[in-house]
């Protein structure tokens, strides 16, 4: 069956076109976040030359925990702020997704599943931007 | 050893956890753990950080291929992640309050438990039987691509299958893994989907369940750029290739060999976190 595609609202009223745009942007966001952290892995390599240790748990500074530290970090062309900065991306990239689906499923008049992408969508944000 | 040298050497470990993780169906995140633990000795803090953000990138590259060929169900992914995503939440909460060694001894038990999974070949074929009151008012019944054209198939059990799914969410945050195994269970046992579209729409929901998780391990401080970026990179590489491997070659036997050998680590991580070296 040809169809025509487009970003129109109207193309986001069939599943097929919108099943379409998800995987562009999944994949997108992926490639994206990959060559950010390999930018930044080539940084942190070239300047430190010894590996840290991974045997005891100390967890990482504080300026890679929280979105303003490691734009800040990223900003300043540290290698691991810039791949943090990758990986953000890289977990933003399902986000995105999810609010994506909640546009979907408006432009589709589908209420109860509005509904539910918000929910999803509302506990994600909270996981990444949640004060604790 | 310098940076480069270690930073290879986990890079290529991860390309070949990402390899059999696709290769098995069992998923980068369940083999890369205890290849990083067991083998490499990184505290399972670490290993569960770097993990979970390799399913992410897994799931997301692969899900694009999935969802175009039309098997995943997005409104069944998209309700239950309701459930993945709040008991991510609570998984990930869950581990301040766990010893090591118990997390690793969980870990070890659902790593068995997969590669036993992942040896059923799935029936692709289950008596339908007929509507459900819930799954037709949350507009769930679907159809799937098979050699006969469009198949059309009806869901049920939507409340079994969601308390699974809240405890596949809990597995992630808790372990560091996408629970694929769960996930399939919950589709295909207790809400009788076809096998392949509860393959095809749990690796649609395991980037977003892996995402709730992840929030919470970064400002925990489990994610370290200097381990992550050659375990994201390397198990990305890996589970590309695997993929590609699968759809080609007959795999069977391999499949069987790299499911002994996983076990095979999976009894060491529960032994040494019977023993509290973990």
């Amino acid at each position: 069956m040809p169809q025509v595609k487009s970003m129109s609202s109207e193309s986001l009223r069939t599943d097929q076109n919108m099943d379409e745009l998800m995987g562009l942007l999944l994949r997108s966001g992926v490639i994206l976040a990959a060559c950010i952290v390999l930018v930044g892995g080539t940084i942190y390599l070239a300047r430190h030359p010894r590996p840290s240790d991974f045997r005891v748990f100390q967890g990482v500074t504080e300026n890679l925990r929280t979105i303003p530290g490691i734009f800040g970090e990223a900003t300043a062309g540290h290698g691991r702020g810039l791949i943090q900065l990758g990986l953000l991306v890289l977990i933003a990239t399902p986000i995105s997704r999810v609010a994506f689906s909640v546009l979907a499923f408006f432009y589709q008049r589908d209420w109860k599943y509005v509904v539910f992408t918000l929910i999803v969508l509302g506990l994600l944000l909270y996981s990444l931007l949640g004060r604790r | 050893m310098n940076s480069l040298e270690f930073t290879t050497l986990i890079f290529a470990g991860s390309l070949f956890a990402g390899f059999l993780g696709a290769l098995t169906g069992l998923g980068g995140g369940v083999v890369v753990i205890p290849l990083l633990t067991v083998i490499f000795g990184v505290d399972i803090h670490y290993a569960m950080g770097a993990a979970l953000v390799s399913v992410i990138a897994t799931s997301s590259g692969a899900a694009a291929a999935y969802v175009r060929e039309g098997y995943s169900n997005i409104r069944v992914g998209m309700f239950l992640e309701m459930a993945t995503t709040a008991g991510a939440l609570v998984g990930a909460t869950l581990v301040l309050y766990l010893h090591t060694s118990v997390i690793a001894i969980i870990f070890g038990l659902v790593l068995v438990y997969s590669a036993l999974v992942s040896f059923h070949e799935g029936s692709s074929l289950k008596p339908d039987q007929g509507p459900d009151r819930i799954a037709t008012w949350l507009h769930m019944d679907s159809t799937y691509p098979t050699s006969n054209g469009l198949v059309s198939y009806h869901v049920r059990g939507v409340p079994m299958g969601f308390l699974l799914m809240v405890g596949a969410g809990v597995l992630s945050g808790l372990l560091g893994i996408g629970s694929g195994a769960v996930k399939v269970l919950a589709m295909d046992k207790a809400m009788k989907l076809p096998f392949k579209v509860s393959t095809t729409t749990s690796n649609f929901m395991i980037g977003v369940t892996a995402a709730a998780g992840a929030g919470i391990y970064l400002s925990r401080g489990y994610i370290d750029p200097g381990l992550v970026m050659p375990v994201m990179l390397g198990v990305l590489a890996g589970s590309l290739t695997g993929a590609r491997e699968l759809a080609g070659a007959k795999v069977r036997v391999l499949r069987i060999v790299f499911a002994v050998v996983i076990g095979a680590l999976a009894i060491e991580m529960i032994y040494s976190g019977l023993r509290g070296k973990i």
